[in-house]
């Protein structure tokens, strides 16, 4: 304790303390303030630079995920654009087979009401025609003098065979 | 910007060229030849006293020493200052005045005051007296300490290590100006700024506060350091060995702490809580003690006593190669002590940054406690 | 007088000694346990055997 009492020297503690002083604050002054200000504004930007970068590769996710929606959407607006073609088409054709259809059985009803008639009018026809005929040969049986039973035939078998049946 | 650079580098190997390659400011002396062979060191007891007296504070700053042919003592190197605060105000001389003197023989006499150097400080002998006189111990009767605030070595090397961190640092500074990454030397120092920052100021004072006391945690670590690096080279500095820095250092750690520390550390302090009220004032003498003593105290003798050992064991196995040159023989004792004393050097490089890291450490931790906020209660 | 205090320094640097070794030891076995803590074991180890270098060159230098 002596010794180390003896060792030190006032003057030189007194001097070392302003040297010391005038360091410090020239130190913080000119060296520490600038260079951890800065360091710290370096720090910060790589903070914000990462972040920003994170913000980014998010956004890109976000846009990737938009994209994909908006693919899915797509699609299935054209499935449904397709369904309801197919559909139309469908329906389209259904209607034109039914049309179709009616029109087809209006016509063979026609067709039908007309042979019909037609057949009406063709058994009327046959009909007179028979009678006109039959009134026919009996006129001639009657004009001509029955001789024989087989000139009758005979005649009535001529007759029969001008007259062709139509 | 490049003029700035250029002067930072030549300053800095101006420095390093003036330290190594001086070879003016030779100045003899013959009057006082201590020893018979020339002030040669060769026994134990001189290489003891050379040892003792490095450690301690000079006047001038002397690299190194030799006897030329006519037997004359001369000695490499340059004075410095002598300023001193006497009964009379300030005198100021040049060291030189000693002309390497240190017995206290040689007596300078100054505005009617006389002044004898014994054992690397300067006292101001009696009015009536003309020669110092010793006593068997050999302090000396009739002369008193004069307060010296001289430029003695050690602050000569405070002020070039100061100026020299002040230029670096700076430079540093400037050099975010206009880039983001420093280049050259700053590359250097950056990541021991952001170390002192990170792992010391940081973790020990607290995310909240630390930013008050960065700036004297970091010139504290790097003048520590780079004096402690500066102790190891030739140049023979012994700034961080000298107890009057030490504890100026210290002080001001507990200057810091002292004043910085809040109610709650002030309350812990004096009137603990939790403990019964009988307790107390013995618990308030021992942590005031503690803060205000032995805190300080366990700083500076740490940092003094370090580097003082580290210097005494370096000299003294160098020392081997005079001291063991008859039981060895020259080529021995020289390589016995140059593998011995590189070893050392080693541990001391490593010891020169644990002290700076240590004290740096041990503040940040002192002033942490003293701002820290507990949570908890005790 | 000068023997007694080379005893003191002999007795101080023996307790310095199994100190130093005791924090020295644990914090190595520390280590070894959880070497993810190295960093944090390894300051606490320089802290303590700071303070008791501390301790120990007190006492040396009281008795010097």
């Amino acid at each position: 304790m002596e010794t180390l009492l003896n060792d030190f020297s006032p003057g030189l503690f007194v001097v070392s303390t302003i040297l010391l002083l005038a360091l410090i604050a020239l130190m913080v002054k000119f060296a520490w303030k600038p260079i951890l200000n800065s360091l710290e504004e370096r720090e910060s930007g790589i903070k914000d630079a990462l972040a920003a970068a994170d913000n980014a590769r998010k956004e890109m996710q976000n846009l990737q995920a938009d994209n994909a929606k908006l693919v899915k959407e797509a699609r299935a607006e054209r499935e449904e654009m397709m369904k309801e073609a197919r559909e139309i088409r469908e329906k389209m054709i259904a209607e034109a087979k039914e049309d179709a259809t009616e029109v087809t059985t209006k016509l063979i009803e026609t067709a039908q009401a007309s042979i019909k008639q037609e057949k009406q009018a063709a058994l009327a026809e046959i009909k007179k025609s028979v009678a006109d005929l039959s009134i026919s040969i009996a006129e001639s049986v009657i004009k001509r003098e029955l001789s024989s039973k087989e000139d009758q035939l005979e005649l009535v078998e001529g007759i029969l065979k001008d007259i062709t049946l139509n | 910007m490049k003029v700035a650079q250029k002067t930072v580098k030549f300053l800095t190997t101006v420095v390093i060229a003036l330290f190594t390659t001086i070879g003016f400011a030779l100045d003899s002396d013959t009057k006082y030849d201590s020893s018979n062979d020339g002030g040669r060191v060769n026994t134990k007891t001189e290489v003891e006293e050379y040892i003792l007296h490095h450690l301690k504070d000079s006047h001038d700053f002397s690299l190194w020493s030799y006897t030329n042919d006519d037997g004359e003592r001369k000695h490499v190197g340059f004075p410095l200052p002598v300023i001193l605060w006497t009964s009379e105000g300030l005198v100021t001389f040049m060291s030189s005045e000693f002309h390497h003197n240190d017995d206290g023989h040689v007596i300078v006499e100054k505005k009617g005051l006389k002044f004898a150097k014994i054992h690397s400080k300067i006292y101001e002998l009696d009015k009536d007296a003309t020669v110092a006189v010793f006593d068997k111990e050999h302090h000396a009767t009739n002369a008193q300490k004069t307060f010296d605030l001289s430029i003695t070595k050690s602050v000569f090397g405070l002020l070039l290590i100061g100026v020299l961190m002040l230029l670096w640092f700076s430079k540093l500074a400037r050099q975010y100006k206009t880039k983001k990454i420093p280049t050259g030397f700053g590359r250097v120092l950056e990541p021991l700024v952001l170390y002192v920052r990170d792992e010391i100021a940081r973790p020990n004072i607290g995310e909240k506060h630390y930013r008050r006391f960065t700036g004297y945690l970091l010139t504290v670590f790097f003048f520590i350091w780079i004096l402690n690096l500066a102790g190891l080279t030739p140049l023979g500095f012994n700034v961080t060995g000298q107890i009057a820095v030490t504890a100026c250092l210290a002080a001001f750690t507990l200057v810091i702490y002292t004043f910085s520390g809040n109610k709650e550390y002030w309350m812990h302090m004096i009137w603990m809580p939790g403990v019964p009220v009988l307790f107390r004032p013995i618990l308030a003498v021992i942590e005031l003690i503690g803060a205000l003593i032995i805190k300080p105290f366990s700083l500076l003798v740490r940092l003094f006593a370090n580097i003082s050992a580290g210097h005494i064991v370096i000299m003294s196995l160098i020392a081997i190669m005079f001291t063991l040159k008859e039981s060895l023989g020259v080529v021995g004792a020289t390589g016995l002590s140059l593998v011995l004393s590189f070893f050392i050097l080693l541990i001391e490089i490593l010891v020169a940054f644990l002290q700076a890291y240590i004290f740096t450490m041990l503040s940040a931790l002192f002033i942490g406690m003293a701002v820290a906020e507990h949570s908890e209660a005790h | 007088m000068v023997t007694y205090n080379l005893i003191g320094a002999g007795l101080i640097v023996i307790g310095a000694g199994i100190g130093l070794g005791q924090i020295g030891g644990k914090a190595m076995e520390g280590i070894a346990r959880q070497p993810e803590a190295a960093g944090k074991i390894q300051t606490a180890m320089i802290i303590i055997a700071a303070l008791l270098e501390g301790l120990a060159f007190g006492a040396l230098f009281l008795g010097k």
